[in-house]
């Protein structure tokens, strides 16, 4: 009864879903971005990014149709994919998945089916699904963190440390930084995490100026954290002993390094604008002659005073 | 189900406790001197009055929503919602105010309508979880689950996914009521003192507070005793909103922000100030002063787990986990008497 109930169902939305393919884009090539939530900040950017690649290059090249999916989780997303493919018939699929394991068979299940996948930020835990890679470089961003409070500081002094969450990225970041500053006389009193949030860093920022008298520099890892951080340290009236490395691209901090802030000579960007960097190379996979499969590594560019103007985007909600 | 704290205790044989003392009402004091001396005993720099002024500033925006909780769990209801209500009027006194800077600018008037904008919101949130469970006769743990879930989705919206951030030029009119003191103490810990104060007298010296614990105790006799149950439970979700709106009020000058991330779990961090202060969850006995220490209680924790790397950082939650089980089993009082 059941079987045949279902069977119905699935007749009838195999055959409304090709009359309204055929009737409506029959020579549209269609797109599937699938992306996290805007739950956060950096998220945040990411949807708008999304967004906005999709108006540009949707005018670019008429007929193509970007359609965007969020998800708050990893099962969320997996549902997604199915949709896409399934209601959607989409050619091409660009996700940023939630988390690496669980979304690595349904991104096959999609590439099975004969779509382009272009994977972006979190690469799956299988190679060779993805025909495009596009990601920031969480090592780098540690990296140059490291290598700025190293010159900055003649290598040494002491600093503190804010860490996001303990993930992968968290921990990648980490590694990183501490192995730039290895060979320096550059002494870590402390690090904690501040889990990528405002108020946690503006509250274990206060903490660390409690503890310790001396501070000359604060590695917040992350923008929204570095908000938090300055607010702490203003309130504690040591502005002038020490300053703070953030990480991201947020408009604020970059306004800051814009303006010349003291507090903020510097960030290290982790552009949620790479979305849109996978988004248009998809797009020239499929209107254009151009080679584009491959591994697209973005540089973790350190925001300065001088090129700030470059990555300030005042509308963007991050 | 309450037990009456003037119950005489039973007659000690030693001269130990000459004088009565209610060990479950001094509790959480107890645990909170405990505290302070396991903090002193980690850094030094516990007992530095910019630390101690540090915790009592952070607790009062968990302490003022704790307060209004403390209403709502001894008339024997729930507000799930709070967090997500404090992040929505965060969100939305920042767009009013940032709104007004073209018209009016960034003066005293703006904030003071930001303020206004806080208190209306406030209080209509309250409204709407105490009347919907009432009238709609819903339990409010679906109702508050409910509008947590819609705050939390509005300020999301109403942020475009990202943070809304405060005019600065209306930061520098509103730094006071955050940053500010009235000789040496910080505006936020008055505000709480007040709150706190108004709280006792409402709870345990009128006759509102008496019927928030007779419903508690019993809503059928409560009825039956002609108080009005609905109104009654409907004020308490009303005081909680009022609450929100207080600790958001002074919320919003300290980073001048709210995204969807503000007072995430803030509802949790109230109950747990609430039970272990010594209010019962199932309502009928509710206790201010307790919630308050519960609520320094809670921020001391995080403050010493912050002020050591003894402890790895991976396990901070075990350890806050842990010590808020171990403080409520110690103020229960009950194992005493097996001394004896």
């Amino acid at each position: 009864m059941t079987n045949k109930k279902r069977l119905l169902g699935v007749t009838l939305a195999l055959g409304l879903g090709l009359v309204a393919t055929s009737a409506l884009a029959a020579d549209k090539i269609k797109i599937g971005v699938s992306i996290p939530a805007a739950t956060h900040g950096w998220a945040g950017g990411l949807n708008w990014h999304a967004q906005e690649a999709e108006k540009d290059l949707e005018k670019a090249y008429p007929n193509l149709d970007f359609i965007i999916a969020t998800a708050k989780n990893p099962t969320e997303q997996a549902n997604d994919l199915e949709d896409l493919v399934s209601v959607q018939n989409i050619d091409g699929l660009v996700i940023l998945p939630f988390e690496s394991d669980p979304l690595t068979i349904p991104v096959q299940q999609v590439k099975e089916a004969g779509k382009f996948i272009t994977v972006v930020d979190r690469g799956l835990s299988q190679p060779g699904i993805e025909d495009i890679y596009v990601a920031g470089n969480n090592s780098a961003l540690g990296e140059q963190a490291g290598e700025y409070l190293k010159k900055r500081l003649d290598g040494k002094g002491k600093i503190v440390v804010l860490r996001g969450l303990p993930t992968t990225v968290d921990d990648e970041r980490v590694e990183a930084f501490n192995a730039s500053i290895k060979d320096s006389d550059i002494e870590v009193l402390d690090m904690k995490y501040a889990n990528w949030n405002r108020d946690d860093g503006y509250e274990v920022m206060q903490d660390f100026l409690s503890r310790f008298p001396e501070i000359d520099a604060v590695w917040a890892q992350d923008d929204d954290i570095a908000l938090g951080v300055i607010e702490a340290i203003k309130q504690a009236d040591r502005t002038d002993e020490m300053f703070v490395v953030g990480g991201g691209g947020m408009k604020d901090i970059i306004k800051r390094v814009k303006d010349g802030d003291k507090l903020t000579p510097i960030d290290v960007l982790y552009p949620p604008a790479m979305i849109a960097t996978a988004m248009g190379l998809t797009a020239l996979k499929f209107e254009t002659k151009a080679a584009v499969e491959g591994r697209y590594i973005l540089g973790a560019t350190t925001v300065t005073p001088e090129n700030a103007d470059k990555f300030y985007f005042p509308d963007s909600p991050y | 189900m309450s037990r009456p704290d003037n119950k005489a205790l039973p007659a000690t044989t030693g001269s130990r406790v000459p004088f009565h003392i209610d060990f479950k009402a001094i509790g959480p004091f107890v645990a909170l001197i405990v505290l302070f001396v396991l903090g002193t005993a980690i850094n030094e720099a516990f007992l530095s009055s910019g630390n101690l002024s540090n915790i009592f500033t952070r607790s009062s925006f968990i302490g003022i929503i704790a307060v209004g909780a403390t209403f709502v769990i001894t008339a024997g209801g729930i507000d799930l919602s709070v967090g997500s209500m404090a992040a929505f009027i965060a969100g939305a006194m920042i767009m009013v105010m940032n709104g007004l800077v073209q018209s009016i600018g960034p003066g005293v008037e703006t904030v003071l309508i930001g303020i206004g904008v806080s208190i209306v919101l406030g209080i209509g949130a309250g409204a709407i979880n105490g009347l919907v469970s009432t009238r709609g006769k819903i339990e409010a743990f679906i109702v508050t689950l409910g509008t947590m879930g819609l705050y939390r989705s509005l300020v999301t919206y109403m942020a475009d996914g990202g943070t809304l951030s405060l005019d600065f030029g209306v930061r520098g009119t509103y730094r006071p009521v955050y940053y500010g003191d009235v000789l040496g103490i910080p505006m936020p810990v008055l505000v709480f003192l007040g709150v706190a104060i108004i709280g006792y007298v409402l709870l345990n010296m009128t006759p509102f507070g008496r019927k928030c614990f007779a419903i508690g105790s019993n809503e059928q006799v409560a009825l039956y005793s002609a108080i009005n149950v609905d109104r009654v439970k409907t004020l308490t979700y009303i005081i909680q909103g009022l609450c929100v709106s207080i600790a958001t009020i002074i919320y919003v000058p300290r980073l001048g922000s709210a995204s969807s991330s503000t007072g995430v779990l803030w509802e949790l961090e109230a109950i747990a100030a609430v039970i272990i202060g010594g209010t019962m969850l199932k309502g009928g006995y509710g206790r201010i002063w307790g919630t308050v220490v519960g609520a320094l209680m809670l921020t001391t924790i995080g403050n010493i787990l912050n002020l050591t790397d003894a402890i790895s950082n991976y396990l901070n939650g075990a350890v806050q986990g842990l010590i808020i089980i171990v403080a409520v089993f110690l103020q229960r009082g009950d194992w005493r008497r097996k001394k004896n």
